[in-house]
């Protein structure tokens, strides 16, 4: 069914009329352009879902969508096997517009004219692939999902699922109450884009501030500071460090509020 | 007559039923009184009961100013401003003089002097208090022309604008009918939008105009956006600040339905309720819902329009719950004169 030699496109947008709209344009080139949709999700998540089982040479990304914008669905999209090239769709974004102009990103606006579409579509073979530190810079605000390598396919774990993220070797395990991925990044990073929801409390450890249960005294006494950490749905405690002990004030204060708070 | 340039200024009577005059009226007139009772007094401790004693036909006086002039008040805004002071200045004088006679007959004698003597110092207090009025409507009136430049500040996202005229045109090849509605209903937002705003609109247009926004809304979310309307006892004819609740239904929209993946209800409710009007708008809201500077701009921007026009007698509050967003306005139900 795949036409050789035909481009293969994926559209992401939420709008329903937005979508039919790009479909309408696509047919118009169609007619001077060998190509073909491959597909339609309506945010992020459903195309990296889609992507698994239907590869794309290009995918068309609207920024703005609920549960997983474009610009967190591109950096997930380099982790699969074959990553489909990727063009911005954006009706006002200047803050983006102008980071894409920066660094030579593809992007569209909407409404799109066909010429332009056209263009982009002729010089996607040429694009370079997005780099995952441009596009993160792209967006202050951090990853609503993890995406994991796992046996040829990309799972996407979501930020509020994972109790706690540990350093290995070369990489980071995470835990949510099912099970444990492995995560090819640094915790480093991870610490950083994460400030808000994860807290460090060992050199090696960095757990959810909402999972976190209370904190105990260490009856083996191994951990430096003689502190554990209990988190919600987990058996096991976490040692934390002496130089992180100041995290336990600091939790006593904010813990209480938010538990205050919530409930 | 209506040129853009013309610096376009009147002077007119305060509104007397307004409860921020009322009480600017009532703490100058108490002012004067202290002045008074402070140079009388010979020391300080007899500062209380001179003060208690001035204040004595002081307020009967006050207490009849203030609703005479406000029963009459929407009637003397719609004289001329000079033959308005003229008539405040005879009703004062009229009110003293009613005043007088009668505590002349109940108390007897007259410890105070002659009815002249009040009707100077009367004479003294409206002069004054009318002169402060004008010098605040005169401070004020910039902030009136502002106020045109604050609605368009309100204005719609260019977010809004152009996903629509996206929307548009994606229906243009299939359904020709639905795109000429559509821009008709775009049509009349703009016009309002560019329209001068510095006057009041009436609460019906309001509504209208909210109406053809959410149908531009619904045309590119679809069944994501629910609306659930509430104005069987909305009061039409009552007097709002154009661009009140189109912005607040927008944000609704903006932080409330379009970051969802499922379907979200904005539920508005428009009611008077004694002499008040009420709307109370909701959405649902997300707690990890990216960024509100944007709404706090747009809540500060109405609320300060708000106070432009209605002083301290309109509020604006909103309130959150975990899973819901509230937006609460109070007006004071005023209809337009004639």
């Amino acid at each position: 069914m795949n036409r050789r030699g035909a481009l293969r496109i994926a559209v992401a947008d939420d709008e329903a009329p937005a979508r039919s709209r790009i479909r309408d344009l696509l047919e118009d080139c169609a007619a001077s352009f060998a190509l073909e949709i491959v597909g339609e999700a309506a945010n992020g998540y459903a195309l990296i879902e889609l992507l698994q089982h239907t590869p794309a040479d290009v995918a068309l990304l609207d920024i703005r969508m609920p549960e997983m914008d474009g610009i967190e669905a591109a950096q997930h999209m380099q982790k699969l096997d074959a990553a489909p090239a990727v063009i911005f769709t954006t009706a006002y974004d200047v803050y983006a517009l102008k980071a894409f102009e920066l660094h030579a990103i593809d992007y569209l606006v909407k409404p799109i004219r066909l010429r332009r579409l056209h263009d982009a579509l002729s010089r996607v073979r040429s694009i370079t692939p997005l780099s995952l530190d441009v596009l993160q810079q792209l967006i202050p605000e951090p990853r609503k999902h993890l995406s994991v390598q796992e046996r040829g396919r990309v799972l996407l774990v979501p930020m509020d699922k994972v109790l706690f993220m540990r350093a290995e070797l070369k990489y980071v395990t995470i835990r949510t109450a099912e099970r444990e991925y492995l995560l090819e990044e640094s915790l480093t990073r991870l610490e950083q884009e994460f400030r808000d929801k994860f807290v460090r409390i060992h050199r090696s450890y960095l757990v959810a501030r909402d999972h976190i249960e209370s904190f105990e005294r260490g009856v083996e006494g191994g951990a430096e500071s003689g502190w554990m950490v209990k988190l919600r749905g987990l058996a096991d405690r976490f040692p934390v460090s002496r130089r992180q002990q100041h995290v336990i004030k600091e939790f006593g204060r904010i813990g209480s509020a938010s538990g205050w708070q919530s409930h | 007559m209506k040129s853009i340039n013309q610096n376009v200024h009147q002077d007119a009577l305060p509104d007397f039923r307004n409860l921020g005059v009322i009480l600017r009226v009532v703490l100058i007139v108490l002012a004067l009184s202290g002045i008074l009772a402070l140079a009388q007094a010979g020391n300080l401790t007899a500062l209380l009961p001179r003060f208690l004693e001035v204040s004595a036909p002081v307020q009967p006086v006050l207490v009849l100013s203030i609703l005479a002039l406000s029963a009459l008040s929407g009637w003397l805004r719609s004289l001329e401003y000079w033959t308005g002071i003229l008539v405040v200045v005879l009703i004062e004088l009229l009110v003293v003089s009613v005043v007088y006679r009668v505590g002349d007959q109940f108390f007897g004698g007259d410890p105070y002097g002659q009815l002249e003597r009040y009707w100077l110092f009367i004479l003294i207090a409206t002069a004054l208090i009318l002169y402060y009025f004008h010098l605040r409507n005169r401070a004020l009136s910039p902030a009136l022309t502002e106020a045109r430049l604050q609605a368009l500040q309100a204005r719609i996202r260019p977010h809004f604008l152009f996903n629509s005229i996206n929307a548009v045109l994606s229906l243009i090849r299939a359904e020709p009918k639905r795109a000429e509605t559509a821009l008709e209903d775009m049509a009349d937002l703009f016009r309002v939008l560019m329209a001068d705003n510095r006057n009041l609109s009436t609460l019906a247009r309001e509504v209208e105009l909210t109406r053809q926004y959410l149908n531009l809304e619904e045309l590119r979310l679809g069944p994501r956006l629910k609306v659930e309307w509430h104005t069987e006892n909305m009061p039409g004819e009552a007097l709002i600040p154009p661009l009140v609740l189109q912005p607040l239904v927008e944000n609704a929209v903006y932080h409330g339905i379009e970051p969802r993946l499922e379907p979200g209800f904005i539920s508005i409710n428009v009611y008077k309720a004694r002499d008040e009007v009420h709307l109370v708008l909701r959405n649902p809201y997300r707690q990890d819902g990216d960024h509100h500077a944007g709404n706090k701009m747009a809540l500060g921007n109405i609320r300060e329009r708000l106070a432009l026009h209605f002083d301290a007698e309109a509020s604006l509050k909103s309130s959150m719950t975990d899973d819901a967003y509230q937006v609460h306005i109070v007006l004071p139900y005023r209809k337009e004169a004639r």
